[in-house]
């Protein structure tokens, strides 16, 4: 019996596995970002456009806590204004971070929140962040960033504590 | 007819070997192809057991006697990085190319001569990511699983080299698995059925499968890696809205299915030896192929279970845990598929057999080990300490090793028309078997007591343990010399081999003479030819 | 026989000394906190299930192996299938797994649904030390090596082992994190550069500290005592050198504690306004230099060309002070912000620095570093 010719078809087909695969590894990068933001999965919060009414358990209690990093190289004062708050789910709520430009320079930077536990990331929304466009701080400058959150009631029960911690780095210009 | 007579007259349009070096060089017969690829990955093991010997030796009491710290995560890193792309993988790679065509009936790969570049791609590959160790800032030093932001913002500039090396690598392996199936599927003789083949070309034909789909993966991965530490990418990097644990996940999506491809050859070796020497044929040869596609396709959706502890939501930790643990499934099937190829079997105790037994135990260890660590809550104490070192090294060293050494000894006397020394042969294997256990086993117990992994100093508590393991290391790194000379004094002085040395042994490659032809079945094998060698009874 | 014999006394001589501190630990602690124990179960079922798994399965193959030998004269069956049997041996495991998977479940959920948190500790993992800060309390400090383990690292074993018994060698600290007992502390995991990971096995806890995110984890403690753990994720060159201590008090011995660190902050405040004398500072900085430095620096401050700078000789140690206490403070590049030290620290190792390893810079006061906040 005669071997098997070769199909250029077949070529293709096997070759275009490789190739594909190597450009699904890129397309893992925004997969990631939708699936984390769909899920809440890593910390990354959301946002939210308006002021929304939510249905609203008064008796329900979660205390959230505040936090502030900076990156090596940045250096400006950051702190939340309070250490945490009690807060009813679905209601808004004000809060401040307070942040001080030490040097004499101009500094630019950004600050990047972050959530735990992950499954209240997804339903820790903010109306208004400071975490949303790049910051400027003037020569010896303290400043009061603000933020209005809301925490879900969509948000399970079982979580009685959650965490925003902001991480501040540095931007050239 | 296939040529099974060494002396035949060549056809006209072959001529044999070319003399001299040049011969390996411009090679493009699967045989020295085969042949180019384990005497590589046979250096690359003594060069990654090498490092693992200055592993061992600092670890053999507390403190630093030997090196600083960077430098014994340099050996960490690279000894991971050699044993697993410089010894294993292209270990099986020339099993694969030695053998397919042989058990296929195919006189060649499909592709002839990008076989000889998928080789050569090796040796300079290897030569980059050996040379990173004289560059300034030293090797890559940051675990063969290189996380960033320690692989990118925070690493040494030959960390572009060894990217590079990675690319080489694995463009090697992906080349090679398309040979494989191209080969496989087409060139297979024409009266040989898929349900016909050989168990060793299935899983190779299963690996390589795996093989393209998730090698890129990891060429995109280190190409992400050399964008954020060159070109201002901030794929890893938090501070440029990146996150490194998106690292992880990509990786990984690579780094399970590839501890599969590790060890599916080595399930088809076992698979072909078992039954030889239990004179018996293999139990269940179709739930067995199930059972390697099951494993296969399980593989990719597992990868997680590397990644518990980064701060994944429940949800996610209970399926990563149901799906590993789901793998132990078919892993299990196999294992007793084999003990009842052995039941009331009629069996010899030769040395491939010896190695292919203690496989099924030392890799079953090893099997049970990785399931207590799927369980997710346990692996909050197991994950980074020895217990994982302990569990990989059974499943690669007495897992896919030991196939690899089975491998050779079974089929040496085909490839070589020589048969190695019996005697020595045993006592190698019984020196191997003893030593690998000293060294191994009792890192369980370390990484149970608390002792973290990738450290190069430890506190007292860890001593005892530890000095038992380098004393079991030094045992087990020198039987590789006594195993070099059996290979070398068979090669020189083995007495000469007949066609089928293994008496039940089945297959279309011990009908051909031994030593085997350069040229082998221009004209494909017949049906009855494939029936009478076929393992699918 | 008389080289066997040779060997193994070699072997036990070599053991010999050791057996002080023979510890020959097999198994996993049980650990202090109802998860830990809960761990610990899990662990233990899930080896006895294996056990069990491998008396039946290398029963029959050893039994085989002994009993179905040529040698022995058994003739080979031919039998080569069974769908009925492999139904059986796919369905029981599945049962198994099924059966190990409902307690894994369980903790697996009890674990991530934290009760509510009495207090809450920030955790930070920097190259290569932690940082912990008490929000609540307003108390905040790092968290090296102890000295005394690494100064014997590269000494004698006996050297080593007189350390150990005093503290245990590579698992001291210079400041222990503390807790109250019988309270639920969450702990909030983060790092600084690279990701690390904060273990303390005898809490149950182990979770990574990605750099830009925060993870949290959580443990009630039930028993007073000293609890030791390691990072658990390579980060760099003293990965293996930067353990945790955490010491779980009573809850009186917890607040007194909280109270002497806040008056410890108020007298460093104060001290940060006092005028230092150069022999000060310097004793103090090398001190800190040791404890904080050494690691990327060296400690003869020669550092590791091409990766970290040395001390000697350096630019920023004999350039302008307000240039180096700026580094220092709020770190640049590779080397991360150091703004948790007190400013009586910040100066008095950077004066250390700019007055030893031959270098003539000038001195720093700890009002200079308040300012420069």
């Amino acid at each position: 019996m005669e071997r098997k010719k070769i199909t250029k078809g077949f070529w293709i087909k096997l070759v275009s596995v490789p190739v594909l695969m190597f450009f699904f590894a890129y397309a893992m990068v925004p997969i990631y970002d939708v699936l984390c933001d769909l899920t809440g999965f890593n910390g990354k919060t959301g946002t939210v456009e308006t002021e929304k009414q939510y249905q609203i358990n008064e008796e329900r209690e979660v205390t959230v806590s505040f936090f502030a990093s900076t990156s090596s190289g940045f250096p400006v004062q950051f702190a939340p204004k309070v250490t945490s708050m009690e807060v009813i789910p679905g209601k808004f709520y004000n809060m401040s971070y307070i942040a001080k430009n030490t040097t004499d320079e101009v500094i630019f930077g950004q600050a990047i929140p972050s959530v735990a536990p992950t499954d209240a990331a997804l339903h820790f929304k903010k109306l208004e962040c400071f975490c949303f466009v790049k910051q400027e701080f003037q020569p010896g400058e303290e400043v009061e960033m603000a933020l209005r959150f809301v925490v879900e009631p969509e948000m399970a029960e079982w979580i009685k504590d959650v965490s925003l911690s902001y991480n501040f780095y540095k931007l050239d210009s | 007819m296939s040529s099974t007579t060494a002396a035949a007259a060549h056809d006209d349009h072959h001529h044999g070997p070319e003399k001299g070096l040049l011969r390996w060089v411009k090679t493009t017969n699967h045989k020295d192809i085969g042949t180019l690829y384990l005497w590589f990955s046979f250096a690359m093991l003594l060069v990654g057991g090498a490092f693992a010997m200055g592993i061992r030796s600092e670890l053999l009491q507390p403190g630093l006697q030997l090196f600083e710290p960077q430098f014994y995560n340099q050996l960490t890193t690279m000894h991971g990085l050699i044993m697993v792309f410089g010894a294993i993988m292209p270990a099986f790679v020339g099993l694969a190319n030695w053998l397919i065509p042989m058990m296929v009936g195919a006189p060649d790969m499909a592709l002839p001569r990008m076989n000889n570049w998928s080789f050569w791609i090796l040796p300079f590959a290897g030569t980059i990511l050996l040379s990173t160790f004289f560059m300034e800032g030293g090797a890559p030093a940051f675990g063969w699983t290189f996380y960033a932001p320690l692989s990118t913002t925070f690493a040494p500039d030959s960390t572009d080299f060894f990217i590079f090396a990675i690319h080489l690598l694995g463009f090697s392996s992906i080349m090679g698995a398309i040979n494989i199936i191209a080969t496989v599927l087409n060139m297979k003789a024409p009266e040989m059925r898929l349900m016909d083949m050989p168990l060793f070309v299935w899983t190779w034909l299963i690996t390589s499968f795996l093989l393209i789909g998730a090698m890129p993966v990891l060429a995109g991965a280190v190409t992400m890696m050399l964008t954020d530490r060159n070109f201002g990418t901030a794929f890893f990097d938090a501070t440029g809205g990146g996150d490194p644990v998106m690292f992880q996940h990509i990786f990984w999506f690579f780094g399970h299915p590839e501890v599969y491809i590790m060890i599916l050859p080595a399930f088809g070796i076992i698979s072909h030896i078992i039954p030889t020497f239990a004179r018996k044929p293999l139990f269940g040869y179709s739930s067995m192929v199930y059972a390697t596609a099951s494993i296969a396709f399980l593989s990719y959706i597992v990868w997680a279970h590397h990644m518990f502890l980064t701060g994944m939501p429940v949800a996610g930790e209970l399926y990563f845990m149901y799906a590993t643990m789901l793998i132990a499934v078919p892993t299990g099937v196999k294992v007793f598929n084999w003990v009842a190829t052995m039941w009331k079997g009629s069996m010899s105790f030769e040395t491939p057999m010896l190695w292919a037994l203690s496989f099924v135990f030392l890799f079953t260890i090893g099997g049970f080990s990785g399931l207590m660590l799927g369980i997710a809550p346990a692996d909050i104490q197991y994950h980074d300490t020895y217990f994982v070192v302990a569990h990989f090294h059974y499943v690669l060293v007495t897992g896919a090793l030991w196939g690899i050494i089975a491998a050779v000894f079974y089929w040496l006397p085909k490839w070589t028309g020589k048969m190695y020394n019996e005697r020595l042969a045993k006592v190698h294997f019984w020196i191997a078997m003893i030593s690998v256990n000293v060294t191994f086993f009792p890192q369980h117990f370390i990484g149970l007591a608390g002792m973290p992994r990738r450290i190069p100093d430890y506190a007292l508590q860890f001593a005892d343990f530890n000095f038992i393991s380098s004393i079991g290391s030094f045992a087990f790194g020198l039987s590789f010399l006594l195993f070099t000379y059996i290979l070398v004094d068979c090669i020189r002085n083995g007495k000469p081999a007949v066609a089928r040395p293994w008496e039940s042994a089945k297959g279309l490659e011990w009908t051909l003479a031994a030593p085997v032809a350069y040229h082998t079945f221009d004209e494909p094998p017949t049906r009855a030819e494939i029936l009478a060698e076929s393992q699918h009874s | 026989m008389k080289l066997f014999l040779t060997i193994t006394s070699a072997i036990a001589a070599l053991l010999g000394p050791r057996s002080a501190f023979a510890e020959y630990t097999l198994n996993m602690t049980k650990g202090i906190t109802d998860l830990s124990q809960d761990i610990y179960w899990l662990h233990m079922m899930a080896f006895w299930v294996c056990v069990g798994i491998g008396v039946v399965v290398f029963g029959a193959m050893f039994y085989s192996i002994i009993a179905h030998r040529k040698s022995k004269g058994a003739k080979a069956a031919h039998f080569h299938e069974s769908t009925t049997v492999e139904f059986i041996w796919t369905g029981i495991p599945i049962l198994i797994l099924i059966a190990m998977a409902i307690p894994a479940s369980k903790t697996l959920i009890d674990i991530e649904v934290l009760e509510k948190a009495d207090m809450t500790i920030k955790v930070t993992g920097i190259q290569w030390k932690w940082q912990y800060d008490y929000p609540e309390e307003g108390i905040s400090f790092v968290s090296n090596l102890a000295q005394s383990s690494r100064d014997v690292i590269k000494a004698s074993p006996e050297e080593r082992e007189a350390v150990h018994k005093e503290s245990d060698y590579l698992r001291s600290v210079d400041n222990h994190l503390v807790l109250p007992v019988d309270t639920t502390v969450r702990f909030l995991i983060t790092s600084n550069d690279v990701i690390h990971n904060w273990w303390v096995p005898a809490f149950g806890v182990k979770q990574d500290a990605n750099p830009g995110f925060i993870n949290d984890a959580w443990a009630k403690p039930n028993e007073i005592g000293t609890y030791r753990g390691q990072c658990a994720e390579l980060c760099g060159k003293d990965h293996g050198f930067m353990p945790i201590v955490v010491d779980v008090v009573s809850k009186a011995d917890y607040a007194a504690w909280v109270e002497s660190k806040q008056a410890e902050k108020v007298a460093e405040l104060a001290s940060a306004t006092q005028e230092w004398t150069e022999a000060d500072l310097v004793a103090r900085g090398e001190e800190v230099y040791n404890a904080n430095c050494s690691g990327c620096h060296q400690k003869d401050g020669s550092g590791i060309p091409g990766v970290f700078p040395a001390m000697i000789g350096s630019e920023v140690t004999n350039g302008p002070a307000d240039y180096q206490i700026g580094m220092v403070l709020n770190g640049l590049r590779g080397m991360p912000a150091f703004k948790m030290l007190s400013d009586t620290d910040i100066a008095s190792v950077i004066t250390y620095e700019r007055r030893s390893f031959g270098n003539n810079g000038s001195v720093v006061q700890p009002s200079d570093v308040t300012s420069a906040r």
